[in-house]
């Protein structure tokens, strides 16, 4: 049946129900596109053909009973490789984990089943969520929909591929450092981090414990209101999820902010930023501008963006954010060491030490490699000061900053990515020019917020630019209601590419 | 270019981090580790005297559990992905080696 996967998540619920499209039609012609359009784009470890049929047979007898289908009834959701299932395996995209199959599945993927949606697999990422271009994956790396010759982006990479190449109706993603957003910015897909704590992560597999949030992936802003709303809320079984009740972020989305305050944080708008989305961006605060809001400058002292003597990006929350998150990659990964799960060496190890070090030797990437090693460093004796603890303390300036700057307005607005989507292999020999591909995103992981990314244009070499409002802590709906008055007043949404146009 | 980081510091991060490593890799990471460093460097820059260490961005207390018996995994479920076990546990080689 043409026509189903144009229907943005929101409408094919909504056909579901009205009996217009079974769920069984639905799922296929999701499973046709993926069909056709996975040899280029490469954005699943695995598809769940059988299981998700079986997933929308159950919903169609529900709807002949005449039951309620859930908020996302009989919807295609592709989930990121990190969010365990116990249906499948979750690889995290890494040798390590390539056999594992969870005991447990995580709540978020558990809360979309429960509200009806059809689980159609898992997508590619880079190895441990470590990276922004998905070819740190240990199995493929996953092409833009919009030009095979670019990323898609990173670490979720497969989940916005998927999205944007109108493979499943919607995506979750996780975000440590802006693995939902610049992803969501390369692909030309709507992307939202939320608050820390807003999301349970039971079940995600752990990278930076205190930076990480699952997110939803989607083609426009009222997709994200709903998938957001179904994965929000607190979980006993994270105790770091905060026990606050979730707003109906759908029911609210439609509704302009009134007065609302848009600030520019003039640290973002260096001579740093790539030129045509500068001017995207600045054409952005202009359309909130026709829309009634008004535009303020702020500043962000400790995310400024420069660059040094030899033309490379200088940013204080880049060489924060690399020390706090490697730190805790450094002592989350400790975990896997060939006993309780995952790749054991098959070499001869004449003791414990040995078998750890030959089966991480084997089972990890070289980025990862180095992030543990980068982390085990600034936490080791004699180091801890001047690299971990000094990150901590710059960690709080950086979140103070936010704060007094979202004082004086509602929402910031700026870039999600200093660049559109770069070239595969463009990076990938150089660490740290691929870390500062998130400089823009960072420091809302640091201090904690969310943060949102929509389509705001095209570029001249056929790329999507992105662009991020990023709000106080559990403003996920005021910064909903933003996008959402951008998108309806600029028109800009639901961007296609090519190969989804068939 | 940046210079590269004492070869023998690599080996022994790569010996702390539990990750055996070629040469190859040793001479490869003591080049992009230094780099990479070198950029952490910046933050020394930074006056942070008066400023408290941030760990988490959401500074919750303590959060406990009620003291009661839940769901658990079974043994079976527990050990299904190890690489080897006799009975109810994990299985590995003797723990105690020459090298120790």
């Amino acid at each position: 049946m043409s026509g189903v996967t144009d229907l943005s998540a929101l409408e094919l619920r909504d056909a579901i129900a009205a009996g217009d499209v079974s769920a069984v039609q639905a799922t296929e012609a999701y499973l046709d596109a993926i069909s056709s359009s996975e040899p280029q784009v490469q954005a699943f470890n695995e598809v769940f053909a059988e299981r998700a049929v079986e997933q929308a047979m159950a919903i169609d007898a529900r709807r002949s009973r005449g039951e309620p289908l859930g908020a996302l009834g009989g919807v295609p959701v592709a989930v990121k490789d990190n969010m365990c299932t116990t249906y499948g395996r979750t690889t995290c995209s890494s040798k390590i984990l390539a056999g594992f199959k969870a005991p447990y599945t995580a709540t978020a993927v558990r809360k979309l089943e429960d509200a009806g949606a059809v689980i159609i697999g898992k997508t590619n990422m880079d190895e441990f969520a470590m990276g922004s271009s998905t070819e740190h994956s240990a199995f493929r790396p996953t092409r833009n929909p919009w030009n095979a010759g670019c990323v898609p982006g990173g670490s979720s990479g497969g989940s916005a591929a998927a999205v944007a190449a109108r493979q499943c109706a919607a995506a979750l993603g996780s975000d440590t450092g802006g693995s939902i957003r610049q992803p969501a910015a390369f692909c030309g897909v709507v992307g939202l981090k939320p608050t820390y704590g807003r999301v349970s992560r039971y079940g995600l597999v752990a990278f930076g414990s205190s930076l990480d949030q699952i997110g939803a992936l989607t083609r426009d802003v009222r997709d994200c209101a709903l998938v957001t709303g179904v994965i929000a809320g607190h979980d006993p079984k994270d105790s770091t999820s905060v026990p606050l009740d979730v707003p109906d972020y759908l029911a609210a989305v439609d509704a302009p902010v009134e007065k609302l305050r848009v600030g520019l944080p003039r640290e973002f708008y260096s001579d740093a930023l790539d030129a045509e989305i500068n001017a995207a961006i600045r054409k952005a605060a202009e359309t909130y501008e026709s829309l009634g809001a008004k535009i303020v400058e702020v500043s962000l002292p400790h995310s400024r963006i420069d660059r040094d003597a030899a033309g490379r990006l200088s940013s204080y929350a880049v060489a924060c954010y690399y020390i706090v998150a490697t730190a805790e990659a450094s002592s989350n990964l400790a975990r896997y060491d060939g006993v309780h799960f995952g790749h054991r060496t098959a070499q001869k190890a004449d003791d414990i030490i040995e078998l750890y070090s030959k089966t991480r030797a084997e089972g990890f990437g070289d980025e990862v490699k180095r992030r543990i090693m980068l982390g085990t460093y600034a936490l080791s004796a004699g180091y801890y000061d001047a690299y971990y603890n000094k990150a901590l303390k710059v960690r709080r300036l950086i979140a103070g900053d936010f704060k007094a700057a979202l004082n004086a307005c509602d929402v910031l607005l700026c870039p999600a990515s200093p660049t559109p989507a770069f070239r595969l292999g463009e990076k990938t020999d150089d660490p740290l020019q691929m870390y500062l591909a998130d400089v823009y995103t960072i420091s809302v992981n640091l201090a904690g917020l969310p943060g949102i990314v929509i389509p705001c244009g095209v570029s001249k070499a056929g790329l999507p630019i992105g662009m991020q409002l990023i709000g106080p802590a559990m403003s996920e709906e005021k910064i909903l209601r933003a996008a959402g008055m951008y998108e309806t007043g600029s028109g800009v949404r639901r961007l296609m590419p090519e190969i989804a146009k068939t | 270019m940046t210079k590269a980081i004492d070869l023998d510091l690599v080996r022994h991060i790569g010996k702390l981090s539990r990750i055996e490593l070629s040469d190859e890799q040793v001479a490869l990471f003591s080049r992009q580790l230094a780099g990479i460093l070198e950029y952490f460097g910046k933050l020394q820059e930074l006056d942070t005297a008066n400023v408290e260490p941030m760990a988490h961005a959401v500074e919750l207390s303590n959060v406990f559990g009620a003291d009661a018996p839940g769901e658990s995994l079974s043994p079976d479920e527990a050990l299904a992905n190890a690489a080897q076990r006799d009975g109810n546990f994990f299985k590995v080689p003797k723990v105690i080696g020459d090298s120790q």
